[in-house]
């Protein structure tokens, strides 16, 4: 007897929806993750110690988690915006990029006269600016001129690397530098670190890349979900992304919503800029964004394209990355590249094979509902 | 004169060493996109073969196994990218996107555990390469060769043979292809396959022809411009490989206008010229240069009703 035909848009309760699937997509992704590490012999059990030592163990460590988490936060929102809007945007990484040059160039050309209350708004805008910017040529290909957002937002990753190796090797290059990176930042145009800024309230923990950046990260958290869920035109945007003709019908521009959605989406990618560079490096530098921008797309997808979930995802991809950097300082079998499989895993087990356990899970609740 | 004759016959083979893992890479994405499977992955799948072809042949001694490995590695990401898109139909650029990401990490991790040497294959020599076939120096391994005799041969398939046709069928209406009786799963699972063979070939051609073993990111994006000469080629085998050549000639320029000033232009920066092939492709996209039209049901999941 054949089984029965099982569908994968079948329901499930609620909860097995929100969670449970979601959590059994994750287990398998680092189930293959294990395997892996076996592979090339190493105990999984014991990398994974290593792992959550290095993630969370000290001070110090907790710090970089969080450092990297601000850097997925920002990626993660990004591409949750433009997920809202039906809008699939891989221009994180460039949109960063040009993010960075933009509050990299506002802090060269002011922070010798501005002060640092009026300097890191400035710059901070500067760099919402050039992401926003760098995004909105993709989305008005899109709008106006029918090209598909996915083809055109990779090949502008593509062009802002170019463009910034051209301008970093060629104009931005600090006088007498060997390696292709700006001057030093002046003091009002760093953002404080956040062990110095806790010193100064009197609390203190171990110096760490992380800064105050992660204050503006919260913020986005907090706008986005205001926007999208509390504002007509997160109304209509999310409408869009759900129905594009109901928008339509409902009176929505859809190509005034494409632009809205693929800025505030390059926006919030071009904040990884203020992170890197007013935060830590100081400087502008080459290849800042590290693969942050892809990364954002298995942030949104973890975290189910919500604020709340996106903060929650991208903490445990910032242990990924700063136990995965331990990890591979303590077994040297194991490289730093092992995050990088980990990521592409979960966006292949959230993302494209997200249904995958939907018909085991629909055995079990059927089992135990008769 | 005979100077003149030397450095387009150099310009032409280095053009030609260029553009032949695009080549390859171009017509697999053709067969993949004319079912109606988008296939952002070209570059992962191409990125795994090639290490798989150096790992291979640097174990083996054989540049043949090398290709095989190279071609199951490909075909093994392929069948995952038919898994998720065909199979669990779902979303096929977070498919592609994952299978390049996967393929970064992978190599590295693969690579780094197995030889030691920092994500890199140990550097291949003699046997555990692709020699040249006719002209000792100008690197025309039987890759260059297979690259050009793929393009007739896309276009034959898919323009001639019964297949070619159900394949076109399958990625621009699938539901008249299901009407008729034929699986559109089984027709795009040979699509994707067709597609892991020829970025298989391409992989193996980096690693074990072009160079001497396989370095960390070695494709730099050529998974992208294959992409983009497809679009380019308006999804036809002919101008696709139009576009490869030349992407390759751009490359091969690239080179050579190192810190050269050209009349009336000033020094060229290199890097213009190597955003060129994503720059040329934004404008044809954009409408400026004729109309690109994709396969009307790439990227959209067939659900077959009941």
């Amino acid at each position: 007897m054949r089984p029965p035909r099982r569908s994968l848009s079948g329901a499930l309760p609620v909860w097995a929806e929100i969670a449970l699937l979601p959590l059994v997509n994750i287990a398998l992704a680092f189930i293959v993750v294990g395997l892996i590490v076996a592979i090339i012999g190493v105990d999984p059990f014991h990398a994974l110690r290593f792992l959550v030592v290095g993630a969370v163990g000290s001070s110090e460590s907790i710090g970089y988690t969080l450092y990297y988490a601000t850097n997925f936060t920002f990626t993660g929102l990004a591409v949750a915006v433009a997920f809202h809007a039906g809008l699939f945007n891989i221009g994180g990484e460039g949109q960063a990029y040009i993010g960075g040059l933009g509050c990299g160039l506002a802090v060269l050309a002011l922070d010798r006269w501005l002060p640092a209350w009026l300097m890191i708004p400035i710059a901070i805008a500067a760099a919402a600016l050039f992401g926003a910017a760098w995004a909105a040529v993709p989305a008005w290909l899109q709008a106006w001129r029918g090209s598909h957002i996915v083809i055109t937002t990779i090949m502008f990753n593509f062009v802002a690397s170019a463009l910034m190796v051209y301008l970093m090797v060629n104009v931005l290059i600090a006088p007498g530098s060997m390696t292709p990176q700006s001057r030093t930042f002046a003091p009002s145009g760093r953002i404080p670190a956040m062990h110095d800024a806790l010193q100064a309230i009197g609390i203190t923990v171990a110096p760490s890349a992380l800064n105050l950046s992660i204050v503006l990260a919260l913020a986005c958290c907090v706008a986005v979900w205001v926007f999208l869920w509390h504002t007509p035109w997160g109304y209509a945007l999310r409408t869009m992304g759900h129905n594009p003709e109901a928008a339509v019908y409902a009176g929505t521009s859809l190509r005034r919503m494409t632009m809205l959605a693929m800025c505030l989406s390059g926006a919030l990618a071009g904040f990884v800029g203020v992170n890197e560079l007013m935060g830590v490096h100081h400087r502008i530098v080459l290849d800042f964004p590290a693969g942050y921008g892809f990364a954002g797309i298995a942030v949104a997808l973890m975290g189910r394209n919500h604020p709340l979930g996106i903060v929650l995802a991208a903490l445990l991809f910032g242990a990924l990355q700063q136990g995965g950097a331990e990890l591979a300082f303590e077994i040297p079998t194991i490289t730093r590249e092992m995050v990088v499989v980990i990521q592409g895993l979960i966006i292949l087990f959230s993302g494209a094979l997200a249904h995958l356990p939907r018909p085991w899970l629909q055995i079990l609740f059927a089992r135990r509902a008769s | 004169m005979d100077e003149a004759f030397s450095f387009i016959f150099l310009m032409l083979a280095s053009t030609l060493r260029v553009a032949t893992p695009l080549v390859l890479c171009a017509m697999g994405g053709l067969f993949s996109e004319k079912g109606g499977i988008v296939d952002v992955g070209l570059e992962g799948k191409m990125l795994m073969a090639a290490f798989f072809a150096a790992a291979t042949a640097s174990v083996t001694g054989s540049a043949w196994a090398g290709v095989a490995a190279a071609i199951v590695a490909a075909e093994a990401l392929a069948l995952l990218h038919g898994l998720a898109c065909i199979t669990y139909r779902g979303n096929q650029v977070v498919s592609g996107v994952a299978i390049n990401i996967l393929a970064a990490g992978l190599t590295v991790v693969l690579g780094a555990a197995w030889f030691a040497r920092g994500g890199q294959t140990p550097p291949l020599v003699g046997d555990q390469r692709l020699a040249p076939l006719f002209l000792p120096g100008a690197g025309d391994n039987i890759l260059v060769y297979a690259a050009l005799l793929s393009v007739p041969l896309t276009w034959w398939i898919i323009a001639r043979t019964r297949f070619g046709l159900r394949l076109r069928a399958v990625g621009e209406m699938p539901l008249a292809v299901d009407a008729a009786g034929l699986s559109v799963a089984w027709l795009r699972y040979r699509a994707v396959l067709l597609c892991g063979l020829l970025a298989g070939l391409a992989g193996a051609y980096l690693s074990i022809g072009q160079n001497a073993g396989f370095s960390r990111d070695m494709t730099a994006g050529q998974g992208f411009i294959a992409l983009a000469a497809i679009i380019f080629g308006k999804w036809r085998p002919l101008p696709a490989l139009g576009a490869c050549l030349i992407f390759g000639l751009l490359d091969a320029m690239a080179i050579r206008l190192q810190g050269v000033r050209v009349p009336g232009l000033g020094e060229v920066p290199v890097q213009l010229i190597q955003a060129m092939p994503y720059l040329l492709t934004m404008f044809l996209l954009a409408g400026f240069i004729g109309r690109a039209v994709a396969p009307k049901a790439a990227g959209v999941p067939y659900e077959k009703e009941h």
